[in-house]
């Protein structure tokens, strides 16, 4: 890829200064070497230093990065620029409080994370060596520990953005069953309980929304599903 | 201007993966604890760490901690401590097994264990054969490791300041610590962080060059703030140049590639890696690897249009191996280079990769000065671990998967050494001084009024291509005199970066000016300690230190068998010996030889 102009359409929001949030069209000459959409983000950075926006490992890894792209959530450094319809339209995460340009208040969103307790509980003396788990056992976990709390899963869920404080969202659910699916945990029925209410599990209508944006090719919806019937298996 | 000041027991600075193995020993022992982060913590670039974390279980191989420390010795060129190398080796077993029990998902073998793999430089024996030490979680252990240690300070009720930029280090005139300042991204608010220890978890700087494997965020926050009050530099002139980063983009692409069965091939197709490390071959130790590919690259064997760089091939192993061991190092492929691993080799090339040298440590943590003529006397009330600190276990080229036992061990080590510490009285809260946050208040007015200055951008990258044309993979006399003048140019310009964002909440314009503040430090002290150092050892190796009769890879122990101190203050270097004996007598000091692999 050569040199090349990309234009675009990006949420702009100072409260130290604007009253209002606005869209800005602005843009920016490509290096042959710019290739993700934050490249072309730190570029277009370098001719203006207000536009606000969090990013590190720029690999996908740590989650940094996610926001509103042309109307879809998704990770800026695993986005190819070239893919995007022009004007390329950034917003922040939606459903969460703005704090300036693309970057979202997440309180919210940890809340609910840290709401499902996610650590181990295991109340045995822990043993000398490491408790054991077979391979099939600790493939469960596949498909659920990966998760980088990017929250573009949960900011693109309805029934997050209308029960943000009731509704766990699909990070936090998948979270909860990645506990529940090791073998090594042994709170299965505290987490269940504290699952069970109308709203904290029960508010997924398996929209899929989560599925389709996830960066890491994650589903949280059958996470969803399996606590769904882990808590029938319970009941019966 | 007001400062709002804040006392604790003790604060910590980052929230990777050392900083928060710190923080678990504070929080669990009752401490009033701060931890500061410029990041969540889960984004911290331990979670970028991929390959596995170093420990002697013998869960496949056998194995025991005498051969890890040999090889780790060797790794180092015989740069590393012994005391802090047999510590740490020793803790490995300790420390893994801790993380299992925190819940982090190794993968794991047929009888349940914890899946070991084979890894650079790590071997059986004392060099015989590659040994499956590496504890991995797939190719994502950095991501489960620092997870887990998360949630594990989740449950301990840990106090985080999330998205807290900490900005100096704050001394009294006797020199004890006292704490740092620190401003609050949202509110753009400075704050005194007042307590009575200061633990520096702040990570590596590898964004002082061009071409690095590191996140935007490893801008040597902690090294800067210990240069600028006064705490010397150990070691800096150690670079490790990790042998495979996506080509082009420096994507890392973990050594388990080469552990799981990966050959680095050149433009014949021939593994070039049987010339150079006849027995470990393609897991030789990174810097033989990186030097031989950079090799191959000179001599017109390259790879590519361009012949710039090398291929990674892993087309032999079968497709579930790979998708089952390295699903992360795929996709990475797939993004980054365009390939799929499975069906084509990856473009490759040596990136930057990890920081050996930093803040002079003890193996309990303790950040140690020359004073009165001893070369490690501990700051009062200062703690350094993980990659910012240097106990010194890498020496002049760390092996693989230590890194991650480096930040276990050390964060463990100097948490415990707080708690012990502030539980037997010797650690008190001192009295600031008047002029606490002068120097982060001169900065940050500096910055809000300066006119017809220099571009952050343009100094950041100036200094980024000082460093890589300077102080690359292979060093040159001529390039590292012309590259001290040089970075004191940029160092220079530095002094005058201009920002146009003027806003007081989440400016990222003055972060990244602030950061370039604590690079810069670090860029000088690895060009100035590297000038200095007139021979070849580990990554560091120099046109005029060949390999001789006298001195073998051109290494030098007449008289450099020495560690470098790099003080701010004049540019000065000092030296202090090398520690070549082990802290117990369980074990003799690994002698000084020769390094082949």
């Amino acid at each position: 890829m050569s040199k090349r102009t990309v234009h675009f359409k990006i949420y702009r929001y100072d409260p130290d200064k604007d009253e209002k949030p606005y869209m800005q069209d602005i843009s920016v000459e490509l290096e042959a070497s710019d290739k993700k959409l934050l490249d072309a983000m730190v570029r277009l950075k370098t001719k203006d230093d207000t536009l606000s926006f969090r990013r590190s490992c720029r690999e996908g890894v740590c989650g940094s990065d996610a926001m509103n792209i042309n109307g879809k959530n998704g990770l800026a450094c695993l986005t190819d620029v070239d893919s995007l319809q022009q004007p390329i339209t950034l917003r922040p995460l939606p459903g969460l409080p703005v704090i300036r340009d693309l970057i979202v208040d997440m309180t919210q969103f940890f809340k609910q994370y840290h709401s499902i307790k996610p650590y181990l509980v295991n109340n045995d003396p822990p043993p000398e060596r490491e408790r054991l788990q077979s391979p099939d056992d600790r493939e469960e976990l596949n498909g659920l520990y990966e998760c980088i709390l990017c929250a573009c899963c949960s900011t693109s869920c309805p029934s997050f953005w209308w029960n943000p404080d009731k509704f766990v969202g699909p990070a936090g659910l998948l979270a909860a069953y990645r506990f529940l699916a090791d073998t090594r945990d042994q709170d299965t029925n505290a987490r269940l309980d504290n699952l069970e209410d109308p709203y904290r599990l029960f508010r997924c209508h398996s929209i899929m929304n989560c599925v389709d944006v996830c960066p890491k090719g994650l589903n949280p919806t059958r996470a969803i599903g399996k606590i769904k019937d882990m808590m029938v298996r319970r009941a019966v | 201007m007001n400062v709002a000041k804040r006392t604790f027991d003790a604060v910590i600075v980052g929230a990777g993966g050392a900083g928060l193995r710190a923080a678990l020993q504070l929080s669990e022992a009752g401490l009033k604890t701060a931890v500061l982060t410029k990041v969540f913590p889960t984004r911290s670039h331990t979670v970028a760490a991929q390959g596995g974390v170093a420990a002697s279980l013998g869960n496949t191989t056998e194995d025991n901690w005498h051969w890890h420390m040999y090889d780790t010795v060797k790794g180092s060129d015989w740069l590393g401590d012994q005391d802090a190398i047999e510590f740490m080796v020793k803790k490995a077993n300790e420390v893994v097994i801790e993380l299992e029990h925190y819940g982090m998902p190794f993968d794991r073998t047929d009888n349940g264990k914890i899946y070991q793999r084979p890894f650079g430089g790590h071997s059986m024996n004392y060099g015989q054969a590659p040994v499956m030490r590496s504890c991995a979680a797939a190719d994502r252990t950095g991501h489960a490791m620092l997870h887990a240690l998360y949630q594990r300070n989740v449950r301990a009720n840990t106090q985080f300041f999330v998205e807290w930029n900490a900005l100096d280090l704050i001394r009294n005139s006797e020199g004890d610590v006292l704490g740092v300042t620190a401003i609050e991204m949202e509110t753009g608010e400075v704050s005194i962080f007042h307590a009575k220890a200061t633990i520096f978890a702040t990570g590596g700087a590898g964004r002082i060059f061009y071409s690095s494997t590191n996140a935007f965020i490893n801008t040597g926050d902690g090294l800067g703030m210990a240069a600028r009050a006064g705490i010397p530099l150990e070691d800096m002139e150690f670079w490790q140049f990790h042998p495979t980063g996506v080509a082009g983009a420096g994507v890392l692409i973990t050594e388990g590639v080469r552990g799981e069965g990966g050959i680095l091939r050149n433009d014949s197709g021939e593994r070039f890696m049987e010339r150079y490390a006849p027995n470990l071959k393609d897991l030789a130790s990174r810097d033989v690897v990186s030097r031989s590919m950079v090799t191959e690259i000179n001599e017109g064997r390259g790879c590519g249009p361009d012949k710039d760089h090398v291929l990674l091939d892993i087309t032999h192993l079968s497709p579930e191996t790979i998708m089952k061991r390295l699903p992360g190092i795929r996709e990475i492929s797939i993004q980054f280079a365009g390939v799929d691993p499975i069906k084509a080799p990856i473009p490759v090339v040596p990136t930057c990769h990890y920081q050996m040298g930093g803040i002079p440590t003890n193996y309990k943590g303790q950040v140690v000065v020359p004073k009165d003529g001893n070369p490690n006397v501990p700051v009062q009330g200062f703690y350094a671990a993980g990659e910012c600190a240097c106990a010194s276990v890498h020496g002049a080229n760390r092996l693989g998967t230590n890194s991650l036992l480096d930040l276990l061990v050390f964060g463990k080590s100097a948490g415990e050494t707080v708690v012990e510490d502030f539980q037997s009285g010797n650690l008190t809260l001192k009295p600031l001084p008047d002029d606490a946050a002068d120097m982060s208040l001169a900065r940050i007015a500096r910055l809000e009024n300066q006119k017809n200055g220099t571009d952050v951008h343009e100094v950041r990258l100036a200094m980024q291509r000082t460093m890589q044309k300077h102080a690359g993979v292979f060093r040159f006399n001529e390039l590292l005199t012309e590259g001290v003048t040089r970075i004191l140019e940029v160092a220079e310009q530095s002094l005058h970066t201009e920002i146009g964002d003027k806003s007081k909440v989440w400016n990222t314009a003055r972060t990244e000016a602030l950061e370039l503040d604590n690079l810069i430090e670090v860029a000088k002290a690895t060009m100035i300690s590297a000038e200095a150092r007139k021979e070849s050892r580990g990554a560091h190796v120099r046109d005029d230190a060949p390999d001789t009769a006298e001195n073998p890879n051109g290494r030098d122990d007449k008289n450099w068998l020495k560690h470098t101190l790099w003080y701010r203050d004049g540019n000065r270097l000092d030296y202090k010996p090398v520690n070549l004996k082990p802290l117990s007598d369980d074990v003799e000091p690994i002698a000084l030889a020769k390094r082949t692999y």
